[in-house]
């Protein structure tokens, strides 16, 4: 069978082995591509390991400061209101130093569609400690494993979007290819809900590290699956024109 | 015709009528008139307000904006202008073009919201990282404030680089009679720049322009040389004969302009230049003028602008600071200090 590479993957991405980044590029391409959105999307692109997505992802798009993707994305869709419109972030970016524009875009159930992609570490700066770390996980900051007395428990950003107004809500998995599959078809219903003007879209996508978390490609992926996701559920929270 | 205006309100207006059709802000005395205004101008022009949940989110929202090829901007005062500085870097090193004003109250920290004029380094000298300048303009009036609007919308285009006003509580607070420019049309399609999808041609990316240059050290030194050399703007009044010559921006200007006249008619030979762009500074200036003295004057404690001032007259002659920070002066207070000094200089005055 031929795999034909999306065109927007123009050309090999400069993360590490076995990183999920690279996943997400590509099915965010297949669906940007596919429904014809390549030709009318922009994306607000975070700091972090996201920030090298620009270099090899042909899609028009702006580098946002650390953490205020969303807002950026706020600014280019209230302007462009029919452009497809994106936010492409990781944990730290995301929940860490962007908690607040994260929250008040979904408060506001602007139309824009936040792919989150959660790896549990700050992987650019090194491997230190994030929101999502899971509780006991060593990180170069959590040198005796993450203690949630001290830090706070893991962040299930999925729990607080929940109980808010806004239009699709889900979190995906990139362990493999059934779950890759699934987390495509939820990116694709994120950007129907917002070409649907019903609001606030986000996509989390649980992601593998092996480099900060040292371990294989693959072990990475079965860690994933049998440890991660008892922290992070998979699965569609929140579909249509609003919270049901 | 004319309309009777505060400051803040003909910046708001000013930037409608130039063509501005985005504004994302957060509330903070003593600018928030520009939010109240524009949160029902802009829509009667079809265009966005958003009231954001911090300056940090308020500047990126404007980043975004500022890509999609719309003039856009916000405003805020010195806790809140702090907060602007991340955004202003990531638009000056993506070579996007906006408006900022800095309401100026005083003081560091919380500081009070009475006027004052301390937030000059953090303007001119950039509060953001790394190597770039915004170009500052400074009104000293209700109707330069709308005349400064419209040209920054034009110069941040031009030069593809953030544009500050740096007003202050009395200049924004200040009612005055002002004739308000046309209303101009500005289509966000036309610039280059402007991202709306790449459609069937080459995708577009903003970022430091750094990453895809060979010569970027030699680009962007060159970039703010040519600014340095064809954008400062000042005016000068009765400088030539002038025995002192006092150099103010903003509200201090007015009161060294009344300082300067009531001089005048008691026989001194006192002149003024007022800085219009703080940055560029206005160097040209101070050419081929020999005063005995110069004299800064501005509301801040330390002195911020005073060294500018040495720096652009090459120390021909003693360069004094009268300076407010709390303790506001008023224009007896500079016509005593013009009279100390020339006293010293002559021996007696």
């Amino acid at each position: 069978m031929a795999m034909l590479r999306p065109r927007a993957c123009s050309a090999e991405t400069k993360y590490c082995p076995g990183c999920g980044h690279g996943i997400a590029n590509r099915i965010l391409a297949e669906v940007l591509e596919e429904s014809g959105r390549d030709k009318r999307a922009i994306g607000a692109i975070g700091v972090g390991c996201s920030s090298l997505m620009p270099d090899t992802f042909d899609i028009d798009c702006v580098q946002a400061p650390h953490g205020r993707a969303a807002a950026v994305a706020v600014g280019l869709k209230r302007c462009r209101p029919d452009c497809a419109v994106f936010a492409y972030q990781g944990d730290g970016d995301a929940l860490a130093i962007g908690l607040s524009e994260t929250m008040w875009a979904a408060i506001r159930n602007e139309r824009i569609t936040v792919i989150f992609v959660n790896n549990g570490t700050f992987g650019m700066t090194g491997g230190q400690m994030a929101p999502t770390t899971l509780e006991g996980q060593k990180t170069s900051t959590t040198p005796m494993g993450r203690d949630a007395g001290a830090t706070g428990r893991p962040l299930d950003i999925i729990k607080i979007l929940r109980g808010l107004d806004i239009a699709y809500l889900a979190r995906g998995s990139l362990s493999g290819s059934a779950d890759i599959a699934t987390a495509k078809k939820y990116l694709m219903s994120a950007f129907d809900a917002q070409d649907a003007g019903y609001g606030y879209s986000f996509v989390e996508m649980l992601s593998p590290c092996p480099t900060n978390w040292g371990m294989s490609p693959s072990d990475a992926m079965k860690h994933i699956n049998g440890v991660v996701r008892q922290t992070y559920p998979t699965g569609e929270f929140l579909r249509g024109g609003g919270n049901e | 015709m004319k309309e009777l205006m505060k400051g803040n309100e003909a910046f708001a207006e000013a930037a409608i009528r130039a063509g501005c059709r985005f504004f994302a802000g957060y509330p903070i005395t003593p600018q928030s008139e520009v939010l109240e205004y524009l949160s029902r101008r802009m829509p009667e022009v079809g265009g966005v307000f958003i009231q954001s949940e911090s300056e940090l989110a308020g500047i990126s929202m404007v980043y975004g904006a500022a890509a999609a090829g719309f003039r856009a901007m916000t405003s805020s005062s010195g806790p809140g202008y702090s907060l602007l500085q991340e955004g202003i870097s990531y638009i000056a090193s993506a070579e996007l073009p906006c408006v900022v004003m800095d309401v100026m109250r005083y003081g560091s920290g919380l500081g009070d919201i009475f006027t004052g004029q301390s937030d000059y380094w953090q303007a001119v000298y950039n509060g953001g990282h790394g190597d770039y300048r915004t170009i500052v303009y400074a009104p000293s009036s209700v109707q330069e404030m709308a005349d400064l609007t419209v040209m920054a919308f034009g110069k941040a285009e031009e030069r593809r680089n953030p544009v500050t006003i740096l007003s202050d509580a009395s200049i924004s607070q200040m009612m005055a009679p002002v004739e308000l420019p046309a209303m101009a049309c500005h289509d966000p399609d036309a610039p280059a720049w402007a991202l709306k999808g790449k459609g069937n041609g080459h995708f577009k990316r903003h970022t430091s322009v750094m990453y895809y240059m060979n010569e970027y050290d030699g680009y962007v030194r060159a970039k703010y040389e040519k600014i340095e050399k064809e954008d400062q703007r000042w005016e000068s009044l009765e400088t030539e004969d002038a025995e002192i010559v006092l150099v103010a921006y903003g509200i201090s200007s007015r009161i060294c302009e009344e300082a300067m006249r009531s001089a005048r008619a008691q026989g001194r030979r006192v002149g003024l230049i007022r800085p219009i762009s703080l940055y560029p500074y206005p160097v040209n200036a101070f050419d081929g003028l020999a005063p005995r003295a110069f004299l800064s004057v501005e509301m801040s404690a330390l002195g911020q602008m005073a060294r500018d001032v040495a720096l652009a007259c090459g120390m021909r002659a003693p360069v004094y600071s009268m300076l407010g920070g709390t303790r506001l002066y008023s224009c007896s207070d500079v016509e005593a200090r013009i009279g100390e000094i020339l006293g010293a200089a002559h021996g007696a005055f």
